[in-house]
């Protein structure tokens, strides 16, 4: 059988977002963003919003994720693009608005912006990814770095008298009024991807049903932060992330 | 059907003046002494009848990125805030101006440094008109002396930052939103429908229809080649502004011997000042830079040709007297006075300064 033969529209079975363009993604192989950026594409055309969404990008590795899916984007200053999406969907209610932010971006530098946002109930999607580093400006100690986990600015390990513990922002997110759906996902396997997926698919039909806001913390890696290999942080990632960020939903309005 | 006059404060005027223009939303935090900006808009309840939405913010943070936010999408947005608030702004106007976003940002100025005072002052005219963030930027910043320019300078604000994708300021101090005048609001404007946004603004991010490429708002380049090409064509803009949109009052600098410069409520007691010297025989008349940014260099410069001495009136330690010294081709005597701290002067130590400044 030739290539030719097999390559034909009858034997598709996957086939990638029409959203997702072909431009090289800067992200270092074997980074969890790859595989949640296709989610939002994917979610976004199975929901038919390609017209209507409007993605909010973080400071963070993420920042150029308005490269990568072909809908309309802004950029937000560090840590504020709740504040941005809560501007955006009030206007335009009938839109997608949703952020997509690393730990650094939502759990520190933005805490006040992403608790009120959630804390006043507003109609968008969250997508939090939890890699427990800072990864653009080269691995720094972020607000959820494990106790003893080293860092370039905690080579010693995050040690609690100095830097305080690990915070679990989606558990606090988690006990707000506002919130409708708050889950905590991963995309390290193929069941976990297809979890992701469906999670994400709720939080942005709950933002268009008007129940509030959702939030999907992703638990990630990031293999060049960790300075692993990426089979080596997936594994770590569970051993080690997992027991302190447990999977699963923390709340479910429905 | 008559004009109808209000009495009302400056901030009231603000409020009422944007829902009547067609403002599609208000995001702020309360400060002294800017908060009836706020209070007047959450009594008018707005979202009822134009539409408009009116948001409390978690901080003045939030709600200058609110605005940045709504602003990408075409609307029509503004905040409002007063001086450590502002401090506060100043890395979303500076992501506002480096992704050419039009919207208002109405500072009401009390004394300062640090937390300062709640009582009136200019002290911001640097942070307002050189810049403030971090970057090359300008924001176009317009001056009102009275409550009825409170109401006009909403809609003036507006037009602008859209004519040129520029933030705009109103820059008061504390004494123009606090004080009553009678003013007569602006009429009614209706909101822009979506259709007429999309037209007006085929740059905002509002969803991405079929056939067009992404919007994308972004202040971020990292390559440096095309960063200098998109500073070089924000330093044209600014150009084109200097250019265009340069506004200011001159009042009975035709006799006159000296200059008052003045905006604001400094305008106003110089007013009053050139009422009294000229009793005393003594000609005075004032120009009131009504733009801030761009900044009336070339009148200041004519007028200088005929005067023996300019005063800069100015509630601060002496900013604007830097550009109206930048203004001057010749040495002609330029002097500053103003007090600080949010204390005011009366128009008798003006005339006083004149005096003992200008004339000794």
């Amino acid at each position: 059988m030739t290539k030719e033969n097999i390559i034909k529209p009858e034997n598709l079975v996957y086939k990638k977002s029409t959203l997702l363009n072909d431009n090289a993604m800067h992200y270092c192989p074997g980074c969890s963003h790859g595989v949640v950026h296709k989610l939002v594409a994917e979610v976004i055309e199975e929901m038919g919003m390609e017209e209507k969404a409007i993605g909010i990008s973080p400071v963070g590795c993420a920042v150029f994720m308005y490269n990568y899916l072909d809908i309309d984007w802004e950029e937000a200053a560090h840590g504020r693009a709740p504040a941005v999406a809560s501007a955006i969907k009030r206007l335009w209610p009938d839109r997608l608005v949703f952020t997509y932010q690393g730990d650094g971006d939502l759990a520190c530098i933005g805490t006040a912006e992403t608790i009120h946002a959630l804390n006043r109930g507003e109609n968008i999607a969250i997508i939090f990814i939890n890699n427990a580093i800072y990864g653009m400006t080269g691995g720094q100690m972020a607000p959820t770095t494990l106790v003893g986990m080293r860092t370039a600015t905690c080579p010693y390990g995050r040690d609690v008298h100095l830097h305080g513990y690990p915070l679990k922002m989606t558990e606090i997110a988690a006990t707000l009024e506002g919130t409708c759906y708050v889950t905590r996902q991963s995309v390290h396997t193929v069941a976990a991807i297809r979890k992701a997926k469906k999670a994400i698919r709720k939080a942005f039909e709950n933002s268009m049903n008007g129940k509030g806001s959702s939030l999907v913390e992703i638990v990630s890696t990031c293999n060049s932060g960790w300075k692993m290999s990426p089979a080596a942080a997936n594994k770590w990632m569970e051993e080690n992330m997992f027991p302190y960020y447990p999977l699963g939903d923390l709340k479910d309005k429905e | 059907m008559a004009e109808e006059v209000v009495l009302m404060k400056g901030n009231e005027a603000i409020a009422r003046a944007a829902i009547r223009c067609g403002a599609d939303g208000y995001f702020g935090y309360p400060i002294t002494p800017q908060s009836e900006v706020l209070e007047t808009l959450a009594e008018e309840k707005p979202w009822e009848t134009t539409g408009m939405v009116v948001l409390q913010a978690e901080s003045e943070v939030a709600a200058i990125n609110m605005v940045y936010g709504a602003a990408a999408t075409g609307k029509m947005v503004f905040t409002s805030s007063s001086s450590p608030g502002v401090s506060l702004k100043q890395e979303g106007i500076s992501y506002i101006a480096g992704a050419e976003l039009p919207c208002l940002i109405v500072n009401i100025m009390r004394g300062g440094p640090g937390l300062g005072t709640i009582q009136p002052s200019q002290s911001d005219y640097f942070q307002s008109t050189k810049g403030g963030g971090h970057g090359d930027y300008r924001l176009i910043v317009l001056a009102p002396s009275s409550v009825q320019e409170m109401a006009d300078f909403v809609s003036l604000a507006f037009d602008l930052a859209f004519k040129y994708r520029n933030p705009a300021m109103i820059l008061a101090d504390g004494v123009i939103g606090q004080m009553m005048e009678k003013a007569v609001l602006p009429p009614f404007r209706p909101r822009r429908t979506e259709e007429e946004i999309i037209a007006q603004c085929p740059w905002a991010a509002n969803g991405k229809k079929k056939g067009r490429k992404p919007n994308i708002i972004t202040s971020l380049e990292l390559d440096p080649v095309i960063m200098e090409q998109r500073n070089i064509h924000l330093q044209a803009k600014y150009r084109e502004i200097e250019k265009n949109e340069v506004r200011c009052e001159e009042i009975q600098c035709e006799d006159a011997e000296y200059l008052i410069v003045a905006f604001g409520s400094c305008a106003r007691i110089g007013m009053k000042a050139i009422e009294i010297a000229r009793e005393q025989g003594i000609k005075v008349g004032l120009l009131r830079p009504i733009t801030l940014w761009p900044f009336p260099y070339h009148k200041i410069e004519h007028l200088s040709h005929h005067m023996k001495g300019i005063l800069v009136l100015e509630l601060n330690a002496g900013q604007m007297i830097e550009d109206v010294r930048l203004a001057l081709q010749s040495n002609i005597k330029t002097v500053h006075s103003g007090r600080m701290g949010g204390i005011v002067p009366d128009p008798d130590e003006v005339v006083d300064a004149i005096k003992e400044k200008l004339m000794k």
